[in-house]
């Protein structure tokens, strides 16, 4: 999230696209109800199903699942035509004057941008990129049109992109009746102004497709046309489905970064720190630091072993081949047999994975497999799943029992950013120990056998500083919170944030990001429980918000061109003349040896050319997509139409598809499954449900897996609410046989037809927490779910595919 | 408050409206009758809920280093006490009732280190030192054999030491000082195929 959930009080309009939050995130309704009962604002909810947010938004947007680039294009283009946009902001602050390459051009007909070639590797299209470039003059200055009239800039091009985005148009592919579409647009973009606020809130029914980065730029396209960004009840708010998967993904326990958002090395690019340095560092604004905080960070890895001279021990770092590593060809490693082994932590993939049953046999070739969870989940005993034979299973299966969340201390960083402390209440039963202290015993294993008996690069892992024991030869976890914070290597002593990180190894620090939430042992940032009397709800003295506890990013933008706030009711920062400086409710995004004017030109301070992109490229190697500087509408990989933008396109073609035969792809096929399915979450489990499936509570509440389908869907099935349904797919079809999963029948009006180009087509909904452990048990929906990915992140395209229900 | 708890219950739905009152109805509950004496005598600690990514606050009342209850921390800025079913739930997670409304351990928890040899068709109890050293020689077996130390980039030789033969998963449900040392530990091995919920 740029902005924080309490943040939301001060929204005007609030659009959930993507994400069930009064069923998901019930709390975040807390804030919602705050902002309609406070100064009467909207809440629209656009979304396949009438679920719980619809039921008590202000207006209900049905739309077809995988079409929100249609929806948001279409928002977009109902903006510039209507003039909707915020024009001061557009013009000062984001990209609009820019000028573009002239060679830089879209194909109407084929649905590609400049630059389209075959990427052979990936049997895939993938762009060269040279022609998605700024107009430089001769100093590398770039060009500018501030009256956004010449048709190379970003403002006529972004015009011209969406002009086919008419509402006509997107109902025509969404489903969404053209009346609820034009109230909606109307609705949203009043948020326009200044002084207005418009949220835009989603979750994984924005990003889980296979062009669910290009869903997320459509969203930033629509809030910098509003001047949404940096205020106060604005912003682009990710609600995230996990309590720490914000933390998670800030300590990238991910393939292709490292902690704090930095690539991981490339074998090609980055062979050396000097070349990794190079590559990666642009030359203006705030990733010019990035020397500071990739040395402290190898500081922190290696330690006294880090010195100038052996490029501070970047040559231990592992360099990617240029190929993914991600969840879907990580298991198709393993089905080829590369993958020995799997060590798995808290995550259950048969369950919560895409194209679960197929992994199911992969995970016969591990020669082992760790589990350290709180429960047996389905993911360890594999070998007691659906048509497996133990006997012929050669697989060492080792479970390490987990603490649960109260059982352990520790901080989560949640949507909002806000880093909260949990402290211990009990001790884990029996055996079970801390995730912490687990790591810590497993690597010191490691380690030590290493140091006795050497092997292959034996210094990769013995290099690697590990001294995070107290007295008691237990894990110290004050160790770990000093090393993440950064402190100086010549004393020990904390830094205060990262302003005080250097790039040449005098100081230490496990993750920028992180730096000033640890900053001082007796009273630590994170551990902060002082909740704001008064004020706008940003609780500054509550936990440690990262970066430097700033609540609101980008918050430059919420003030004009002579820092005063858009909104005087709600102001996060302005300028103060008589001091001198920027002052308010919040942290200045600004740093503090930036001039005013400097800091008015570079309001987005994380990008080189310092403003908001409405035409997304890398510039000087920051950011940018794979799949095109616009968002542009294709069609799901499983689809029941062909795309009716762009005639000689479908599907996204430089998306990611590890499996020949794996989607929908001819009519016979369409055919076969006629039924455009979507998954989601239920608010009494969790996730694969490993954890809730085994609370009599919580089962007593959601005891059965079921399928939502429409009432008009149940008639022509011959079904009636609470009988079997079988539930077919493409990745459930093999050497003739089909196989399927089963579900109650839950025949409800929350799911209605949707007329696709004048063809009536019907949605069948289903939960994706059940699996063949556990108190409860059913069928997973994600036995059904292709593993095709976006081209940016590889999510799997769960929430959008085709089926077949018949009556069981 | 501006907005009144009916209006909170109108907003949110039947099922965060029932966990609410859920949470509110044990305070109820412990101002009118006897019920005070389950946390009386008990010390709090506040944690932060396991589920979805609100960040709410919960307070755990504990006896004789046991949980005895749990519920939602009024103090805490986003949550102001309220927790929907899940959160409200927690307490489920570790501790059920036996038929006389005592807690006793939930059976699903695991409470011993598992393992599983090659074609059996059971787990086996174990302890930690023998689990540990077991996977520290199955990781380096694994890595020795599978790590790729040099490549050649266009006649150039790249160090790269990693292997494809190790997959690391998690974790979106552990904490920040967790993930940091798995990350640590999984470049340390040469780990690239690595991945949590944020993708998943």
């Amino acid at each position: 999230m740029t902005n924080h959930w309490n943040d939301y009080q001060h929204s005007d309009v609030i659009m959930a696209i993507g994400g069930n939050t009064a069923e998901n995130h019930p709390i975040s309704m807390k804030w919602i109800g705050r902002a309609r009962g406070r100064k009467g604002a909207k809440l629209i909810c656009v979304d396949p199903r009438y679920n719980r947010t619809a039921a008590v938004a202000d207006l209900y947007v049905p739309i077809r699942p995988g079409t929100n680039i249609a929806y948001l294009g279409g928002l977009i283009n109902y903006i510039l035509q209507n003039e909707r946009y915020h024009k001061e902001y557009v013009e000062h602050y984001t990209n609009a004057s820019f000028l573009v390459n002239e060679n830089f051009s879209f194909d109407e007909n084929t649905g590609l941008f400049t630059g389209a070639e075959p990427d052979p590797v990936r049997n895939a299209t993938k762009y060269s990129m040279q022609d998605w470039q700024y107009q430089t003059d001769a100093q590398g200055n770039i060009r500018k049109d501030p009256a956004l009239t010449d048709p190379n800039c970003s403002f006529q091009l972004l015009k011209k992109h969406y002009s086919r985005y008419t509402i006509d148009n997107v109902s025509r592919i969404t489903g969404t009746p053209i009346d609820v579409l034009e109230q909606s647009y109307s609705l949203y973009s009043s948020t326009g102004q200044a002084g207005k606020a418009g949220n835009i809130l989603y979750a994984m029914g924005i990003t889980q497709f296979t062009h669910g980065a290009q869903n997320v730029r459509a969203v930033a396209i629509v809030q910098l046309l509003l001047g949404n960004m940096g205020i106060a009840g604005g912003g682009v708010n990710a609600q995230r489905g996990q309590s720490n998967v914000q933390g998670a993904t800030d300590m990238a326990m991910l393939y292709h970064i490292i902690p704090g958002y930095n690539p991981c090395p490339q074998q090609g690019a980055h062979p050396t720190l000097a070349d990794y340095l190079a590559r990666t560092t642009p030359q203006k604004n705030w990733w010019s630091n990035r020397p500071k905080y990739i040395v402290s960070l190898l500081k922190a890895f290696y330690g006294a072993n880090a010195t100038a001279a052996n490029g501070f021990g970047y040559q231990w770092l592992p360099k990617l081949d240029g190929l993914d590593h991600s969840h879907i060809p990580a298991y198709k490693y393993m089905r080829d047999g590369e993958v020995e082994g799997l060590i798995c932590v808290a995550d259950n993939p048969l369950v919560g994975g895409s194209s679960s049953r197929a992994k199911l046999g992969y995970q016969k070739n591990l020669k082992w497999l760790v589990s350290i969870d709180v429960v047996e989940n389905e993911t360890a005993s594999f070998w007691k799943g659906p048509g497996m034979n133990p006997a012929e299973i050669d697989t060492e299966v080792f479970i390490l029992p987990a603490a649960f969340s109260y059982e352990r201390e520790g901080e989560k960083a949640n949507s909002g950013r806000w880093i909260q402390w949990m402290w211990k209440a009990q001790e884990p039963p029996g055996n079970a120990k801390a995730d912490l202290w687990i790591v810590n015993e497993m690597f010191k294993k490691l380690q030590t056998l290493y140091q006795a008996e050497g092997g292959t690069v034996p210094e990769q892992i013995t290099m690697m500083s590990w001294d995070y024991d107290g007295p008691d030869g237990q894990i110290d976890i004050v160790k770990v919170c000093r090393e993440i914070n950064g402190y100086r290597v010549n004393d020990g002593s904390l830094v205060t944030n990262f302003v005080g990180l250097q790039d040449d190894g005098s100081t230490a620090c496990g993750n920028w990001l992180y730096s000033g939430y640890y900053n001082n042992l007796e009273s630590p940032a994170t551990k902060k429980r002082i909740r704001e009397t008064e004020g706008l709800g940003f609780h500054k003295d509550w936990s440690f918000a990262w970066p430097l506890n700033r609540r609101i990013v980008y918050n430059r933008a919420s003030c004009d061109l002579q820092g005063k706030p858009w909104n005087p009711d709600a102001p996060v920062i302005w300028w103060d003349a008589a001091q001198g400086r920027w002052v308010g409710n919040d942290v200045p995004d600004i740093p503090g040896a930036w001039s005013f004017e400097y800091s008015t030109e570079n309001p987005f301070i994380m990008l080189p050319e310092g403003v908001g992109r409405l035409f997304s490229i890398g510039y000087q190697g920051i950011g940018g997509l794979l799949d095109g500087p616009f968002p542009t509408h294709y069609e799901p990989a499983d689809s029941p139409v062909p795309n009716l933008l762009y005639p000689q396109a479908t599907y996204n073609p430089v998306s990611q598809r590890f499996y020949e035969d794996h989607t929908v792809e001819t009519d016979e096929e369409r055919q076969r499954y006629p039924h455009i399915a979507t998954s989601y979450r239920l608010v009494e489990h969790y996730q694969s449900g490993s954890v809730t499936r085994n609370q009599p509570w919580l089962v007593e509440m959601m005891p059965e897996m079921f399928a939502e389908i429409s009432e008009e869907h149940a008639e022509e099935l011959g079904v009636k609410n609470g009988d079997m349904l079988i539930i077919e797919s493409k990745r459930l079809y093999k050497d003739g046989e089909q196989g399927h999963i089963r579900a109650r029948a839950c025949v409800t009006r929350r799911i209605q037809p949707l007329m696709i180009d004048g063809v009536r087509r019907h949605v069948v909904g289903m939960p994706f927490h059940w699996g063949f452990m556990g108190m409860s048990t059913g069928d997973s929906a994600n036995d059904l779910t292709p593993s095709v990915g976006d081209p940016n992140t590889t999510i799997p395209e769960y929430k959008a595919f085709l089926c077949n229900v018949r009556r069981a | 408050m501006d907005m009144t708890r009916r209006d909170f219950f109108k907003l949110t739905g039947a099922t965060a409206a029932a966990a609410a009152l859920t949470a509110v109805g044990v305070r109820k509950v412990a101002a009118s009758t006897g019920e005070p004496l389950r946390i009386k005598y008990s010390k709090e600690y506040h944690t932060i809920c396991t589920y979805c990514g609100v960040g709410c606050g919960i307070i755990c009342h504990v006896q004789d280093g046991i949980i005895v209850n749990a519920e939602g921390d009024p103090d805490h800025p986003i949550s102001e006490g309220t927790l929907c079913s899940k959160g409200s739930s927690i307490f489920n997670a570790t501790y059920i009732y036996d038929e006389k409304g005592r807690p006793r351990l939930n059976p699903a928890r695991l409470t011993n280190v598992l393992y599983r040899a090659p074609r059996s068709d059971r787990y086996e109890v174990r302890d930690w030192d023998w689990a540990l050293t077991e996977i520290a020689k199955r990781i380096k077996d694994t890595r020795d054999r599978t790590l790729v130390q040099t490549v050649d980039v266009g006649g150039r030789t790249v160090t790269v030491n990693r292997t494809n033969a190790i997959n690391w998963l998690g974790s979106a449900w552990c904490t920040g000082e967790e993930n940091y040392l798995f990350h640590k530990m999984c470049r340390a091995m040469g780990v690239i195929n690595l991945d949590h919920c944020a993708r998943l």
